[in-house]
């Protein structure tokens, strides 16, 4: 099944974009990533590399039947993220903590290991297993700022959710007659 | 997104007016709606709100914060040491889940379910020996229901054969039956079950106000489209009518004149810290059936030393709410649940109470079972190929019965004040004291029968059972400054004026004599129109 950006247009309309910056936003937070310390802190700390990460993580935790990953996410989360608001921020610093953690282990930025390697990280990292929180530990955080924002961003839209069987899912304003017709229809 | 408010507290005039005809207090639906009528009327109105204006564009990052776990922050920000309360009742009582502070108030978070109350729920006493009599009867009512439905656009049919007699169409057609619907209605049939349609507050079709419901799924807590009414609505056409609606000022006690008949100014705390003070001619008390008879046990004077309007004793007491009752289960075959966040069939049968032996209740096929797939994919330990697994697992084929149960007035079930602990503003807090009693249990365990006939006879895989152990409030307070001709049995008379002072109305779902078992908004609107009426012929 393949995501399209229109996929991606529905969802980020459905979530308003422009009015994220605040989701989630950690109320207290360790000390920025070097990353965001050297940026210009007007500018949105997430760039080509945190996209491309992002990229990244979504080829791990969606479903293989998915394509156009790329498009849809760089569409989706990069709109979302947009400014330097405190969830881009978090976002970013996500990516850093990832990164840090694949440097540990390969030696190498998490977006540049191989796809069977991308998953084992994440869980090596417990990440399959934490809660998500934006103020808890390093793994609730890329729980929360990575694995989670995409899966919400699949599983909130017509096609993602239609992989269950559900082409109108809570969050998707898909209109008032599918909920009168069959699995059939 | 500014939590306190759309212009961050600083830049409104939270200034006084100068005496105005009327000052209202609360601004959810009973207080939008008296502040809607009095403008129109030509009447000097301003409205204090303890709670901050929610700016509509940050509708669809509430609903994400809903939707998304790990993001604890209230959707709609309640919590915190301006919402401390204490629940020392046999039963917790959430008030913080149970409430909206803010401009439109409860209905921001409603289901937005509408529908009038039984000529017997008027008459319980009389009728069956339960609760007590209201003064006032359904054909007093009826015809403010019908103007209730019409201010809140009710999308409604007439095919209900329980329902009370109505004199006219609802004003938009009904949502039609869903597919989850269909798969129940044979079983229904098959059991003696006669179903019917839902009336629901939110546009099945546009009109002047809002958009036709677009299907975002999460009415409850947050409509993002605002099909589904809320009373930010009438609080607009008040102050297209020249009222002036504060936010973000908690009205910390009312005062009265040195006779004790009149309340002469509202005291109103603002975001700076100072104290002001409002005088109106008229006051109406539309805190909801929490925060109304706290501000009145608040307002203690010499005249008063038991609370304002409290010569009764009665203030605070009666505190009633309904009680969830439900089950669910999974079929072999898919459901269709999770498209819409609302309810198109339900059953009035058990309603209207045969004798002594139960109280009300009302079903509901709801349409909303089980977790959609987001549900389970942002809580899940796998990811990928393993995950779309659990997804489809997790998703597809659950069904679920609600109702709503009746839960009598009873004198110890009551609002009061907790002085050991204060809020932001140094006021003692409300304290739930909430319990249930063995009728109120015995009509769940019969909700749970029907509801377990129903399941079995659709061939449910019958999975969980809300009952009389594990039910929970549907945070539908009412009954705590009720209604009555008796000054010494009641609070306000059957005009919402408090017995006790001249000028003084209450309006909301506290001045119930009973609850019922139904969605108490259209009856607080009806209220509210009356109230209004009464208001407006006193100035």
């Amino acid at each position: 099944m393949r995501l399209s950006r229109r996929d991606a247009l529905a969802a980020l309309v459905a979530g308003g974009v422009g009015s994220l910056a605040g989701c989630g936003a950690p109320t207290a937070r360790s000390s920025p990533s070097s990353r965001e310390a050297a940026g210009d802190a007007a500018e949105t700390p997430v760039g080509d590399h945190e996209l491309a990460t992002l990229v990244a993580v979504a080829e791990a935790v969606y479903p293989s039947e998915v394509e156009g990953v790329g498009e849809f996410v760089r569409t989706y989360t990069g709109s979302r993220v947009e400014g330097a608001g405190s969830y881009a921020r978090g976002v970013a610093e996500a990516v850093g903590t990832l990164d840090d953690y694949a440097a540990e282990f390969h030696d190498i930025e998490y977006a540049s290991l191989p796809a069977s390697t991308r998953r084992e990280t994440l869980e090596y990292m417990s990440v399959d297993d934490v809660a998500p929180d934006p103020d808890g530990t390093e793994a609730q955080r890329v729980r929360h700022y990575l694995v989670n924002e995409l899966l919400y961003a699949l599983y909130t839209s017509p096609t993602g959710a239609s992989l269950a069987g559900l082409e109108n899912p809570p969050g998707h304003p898909g209109g008032t007659r599918s909920y009168r017709e069959g699995p059939d229809a | 997104m500014s939590a306190g408010g759309a212009d961050g507290g600083e830049a409104v005039d939270r200034t006084p007016s100068e005496r105005v005809d009327v000052c209202v207090v609360g601004a959810g639906p009973a207080g939008a709606i008296v502040a809607a009528e009095l403008s129109a009327a030509g009447h000097d109105v301003v409205v204090l709100d303890a709670g901050p204006r929610f700016d509509p564009e940050d509708r669809p990052e509430r609903m994400e914060r809903h939707l998304r776990p790990g993001v604890d922050r209230a959707v709609w920000d309640t919590g915190g040491e301006r919402d401390t309360f204490s629940a020392s009742g046999d039963r917790h009582y959430p008030l913080d889940a149970a409430r909206v502070k803010g401009i439109g108030g409860s209905t921001l978070h409603w289901q937005a379910m509408v529908m009038r109350l039984h000529e017997q729920d008027f008459r319980l006493d009389s009728s069956v020996g339960l609760g007590d009599d209201w003064p006032i009867d359904y054909a007093d009512l009826r015809p403010y229901y019908a103007r209730a439905e019409a201010e809140l656009s009710v999308a409604g049919a007439s095919d209900n054969p329980f329902a009370p007699p109505r004199e006219r169409p609802h004003p938009l057609p009904a949502f039609p039956p869903s597919y989850s619907d269909s798969l129940f209605a044979e079983a229904c049939e098959a059991v003696g079950l006669a179903t019917h349609s839902v009336p629901n507050a939110r546009n099945s079709e546009p009109t002047d106000e809002a958009g036709a419901c677009v299907g975002y799924g999460t009415c409850k807590p947050v409509c993002p489209s605002g099909a589904k009414y809320d009373a930010t609505r009438h609080v607009a056409a008040a102050e297209a009518d020249g009222a002036r609606v504060l936010d973000r000022v908690p009205v910390q006690r009312l005062v009265h004149d040195a006779d004790g008949d009149r309340v002469t100014h509202a005291v109103y705390a603002t975001p700076d810290g100072e104290e002001h003070r409002q005088e109106a001619r008229e006051f109406v008390v539309a805190a909801g059936g929490v925060e109304t008879p706290r501000l009145l046990l608040l307002s203690r004077s010499e005249s008063y030393p038991d609370g304002l309007a409290n010569s009764s004793g009665l203030v605070g007491r009666y505190f009633m709410d309904h009680l969830f009752a439900g089950m669910g289960g999974t079929l072999e075959e898919p459901t269709r649940q999770k498209h819409v966040g609302f309810n198109t069939t339900e059953s009035h049968q058990f309603y209207d109470r045969p004798d002594d032996s139960r109280t009300a209740f009302k079903l509901e096929l709801l349409n909303y079972a089980g977790p959609a797939p987001a549900d389970v994919a942002l809580s899940a330990d796998s990811f990928g190929d393993e995950l779309l697994a659990e997804v489809r697992e997790g998703y597809g084929t659950h069904v679920a019965m609600g109702a709503l149960v009746e839960q009598l007035p009873r004198r110890e079930n009551r609002i009061r004040l907790d002085p050991s602990r204060t809020d932001d503003r140094g006021n003692p807090v409300p304290d739930v004291v909430w319990s249930l009693d063995g009728t109120t249990r015995r009509t769940i365990e019969r909700a749970n029968e029907v509801q377990r006939a129903v399941l079995e006879e659709l061939g449910a895989d019958i999975g969980w059972t809300v009952g009389p152990e594990n039910t929970g409030p549907a945070y539908h307070h009412m009954g705590t400054t009720r209604m009555g001709t008796d000054p010494a049995e009641s609070v306000v008379t059957p005009q919402l004026r408090t017995h006790d002072l001249d000028n003084l109305t209450l309006s909301g779902s506290s001045v119930f004599v009973t609850g019922g078992a139904m969605n108490p908004t259209l009856t607080i609107a009806a209220l509210s129109l009356k109230a209004a009426e009464h208001v407006d012929e006193r100035l």
